[in-house]
């Protein structure tokens, strides 16, 4: 066993004690440090002395995205610029970013947590991690370089984009490992195609760490199929830390939490209580060694379930359920809750098309229109027009199995979706709001 | 007779066709004819080219989903009552046509069609009489 994994087995008592601990620790120093957090926990009445058991953390006020948002840029910091070493931003979609900067011993802690997962995939010294995560503001880039640099791989940052030539770097360089978003690469498996390369024959690629957005089950298996490497799943977000907050073992069904630094809860989104493990619920976490920007119970609107049997790997590190959906996620078509990853599931029945689609929505005065355009896998391509709307209809099948609507469903044609650095955006929304 | 044919699977997008067309020139694969099925959303492009091969892989590379396909060609004489004449040969076969299309010919005595028939090799051998 690597050295790093030796803290994912702590004993569960040990573990807990802990936990309370750090809490004891982080609460009094973010109350000290944080404006808005104290003038929240004094509105609840709540002091940091209350902060007895871990049970008590639930009287803690919480922490949201636009908190960070509206104490852009430096609200929510709480450690001297002296002690700042780096900063990460995301955009968002709308107005004002988020801002983290973080001290040495922070990006340290991140690093941990990358590694950790890279040594439970099974990821040694020896291996080259190529990172084809996007460099820079965004957390998954750097996140994965450090983490692997960690561990004592051979790093290669390519970050995204640029695919042929990173094609070319990972055959002639014994490339092991990849770390990437899932859509990218499945860009890059069909760009070496085009290219003549069979990542079997012709790369040493044994191992892909793939996050930064939702999957599915079936984009796994279908990863795994066309490229022959075993799919890891990484959690995080740069709100916590970037991915390395949590990850699959080869045992578990979900991803272990790396809880001795990222304490989770669960909580129904609705009534804002705490609910046991076991149950499903929106996942929120404090992180427990973070001084440049702590969080304290923060929503990650992410919906997911801790799970009570404890994993056959030995690992005391609780696990939680792969992320299906972000509550931010949910589409409402007709009246009906939709999660682009239920589409999804349906699409992935169907061989005949692509992992590729796109769904659109816009409405007129009075109705939704709502319609998939799907991608045609070249070797499934018809020569009949009989066959294809066959095909169209098997799809809308299988989509309407589980959505239990009926979308217009529209063929087209290999590689025609548009694609951002391989990404192609799931959701057109043009609906009048 | 039995001859390649390549189709491609088309959106219904302005500048589909035309993309697919200037592939071929740019890498000068003639097209000897082509025919297009289309429904509202999506079409199919059947083609003959003078080079098979090189035309597959120029709209393979072009990003198109192709497909080649083996057709008849047939001929008919190119008078009164010549297409009933070979309508009654496949007739009596007992063969299904999946699709036909005219083939353009220049100067020529004989009209050329090209069939995709369930069963080519049975529908070949009713015409070869
Ligand atoms: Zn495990």
């Amino acid at each position: 066993m690597n050295p790093i994994s030796q803290k994912d087995y702590i004993d569960v008592a040990g573990l807990r004690k802990m936990q309370l601990a750090k809490l004891q620790e982080l609460i009094p120093y973010e109350y000290e440090r944080v404006p808005l957090f104290r003038r929240r926990c004094d509105e609840k009445g709540v002091k940091p002395r209350d902060l007895a058991t871990l049970a008590d953390l639930a009287k803690f006020p919480f922490m949201i995205k636009t908190d960070l948002r509206d104490e852009y840029p430096y609200g929510l910091t709480a450690a001297p610029m002296k002690d700042i070493v780096r900063f990460h931003c995301s955009s968002g979609t709308t107005g004002k970013p988020i801002c983290i900067p973080a001290t040495m011993a922070d990006v340290d802690i991140w690093s941990d947590g990358v590694a950790r997962c890279l040594a439970m995939y099974g990821i040694m010294e020896e291996d080259v991690l190529q990172v084809s995560y996007g460099y820079g503001l965004f957390t998954g880039g750097l996140g994965a370089h450090y983490g692997g640099e960690k561990l004592g791989c051979a790093v290669l940052p390519t970050g995204a984009g640029n695919t042929e030539k990173q094609i070319m770097l990972m055959k002639d360089l014994g490339v092991t490992a990849i770390a990437c978003t899932p859509s990218y690469f499945l860009h890059l498996a069909t760009t070496a195609a085009q290219m003549g390369v069979d990542f079997r024959r012709d790369t040493k690629l044994k191992h892909g760490i793939f996050g930064a957005e939702p999957w599915t089950d079936e984009i796994r298996r279908k990863i795994e199929e066309i490229s022959g490497i075993t799919a890891h799943d990484i959690y995080g977000l740069t709100e916590i830390a970037g991915p390395g907050v949590a990850g699959n073992c080869p045992y578990c069904n979900g991803l272990h939490v790396w809880e001795d630094h990222f304490y989770p809860e669960i909580i129904d989104p609705d009534t804002l209580e705490v609910l046991p493990d076991g149950e499903q619920g929106e996942l929120v976490f404090t992180t427990l060694d973070r001084r440049g920007t702590p969080m304290v119970r923060y929503r990650t609107r992410d919906i997911s379930r801790l799970q009570t049997e404890p994993c056959k790997c030995g690992r005391t590190m609780r696990v939680m359920d792969r992320i299906h959906a972000r509550t931010d996620d949910m589409l409402i078509v007709h009246g009906v809750n939709v999660f682009p990853s239920q589409i999804e599931t349906g699409l992935m029945k169907v061989p005949e098309i692509a992992p590729h689609y796109q769904i659109h929505l816009s409405s007129t005065d009075t109705l939704d229109l709502f319609e998939i355009k799907v991608e045609v896998v070249p070797e499934a391509f018809s020569d009949n027009i009989r066959d294809l709307e066959a095909l169209r209809k098997r799809v809308l099948a299988a989509v309407k199995t589980i959505i239990g609507l009926t979308p217009k469903i529209t063929l087209v044609g290999p590689g025609t979706l548009p694609r951002s650095e391989g990404k192609i955006k799931r959701v057109i929304d043009n609906r009048k709001k | 007779m039995l001859v390649k044919q390549i189709s491609i699977f088309l959106e219904n997008r302005p500048g589909q066709l035309a993309k697919a067309c200037r592939a071929l020139a740019a890498s000068n694969v003639n097209i000897v004819t082509l025919s297009l099925a289309d429904t509202t959303d999506f079409g199919i492009v059947r083609m003959i080219l003078d080079d098979h091969v090189k035309g597959f892989e120029v709209l393979s590379k072009a990003g198109f989903a192709v497909r080649d396909t083996e057709v008849v060609m047939a001929s008919v004489a190119d008078r009164p009552g010549g297409m009933a004449e070979l309508m009654e040969k496949l007739d009596k076969a007992d063969v299904d046509i999946e699709y036909s299309y005219a083939y353009a010919l220049g100067n020529s005595d004989k009209a050329v069609l090209i069939f995709k028939f369930k069963d080519n090799a049975k529908a070949e051998a009713a015409l070869a009489h």
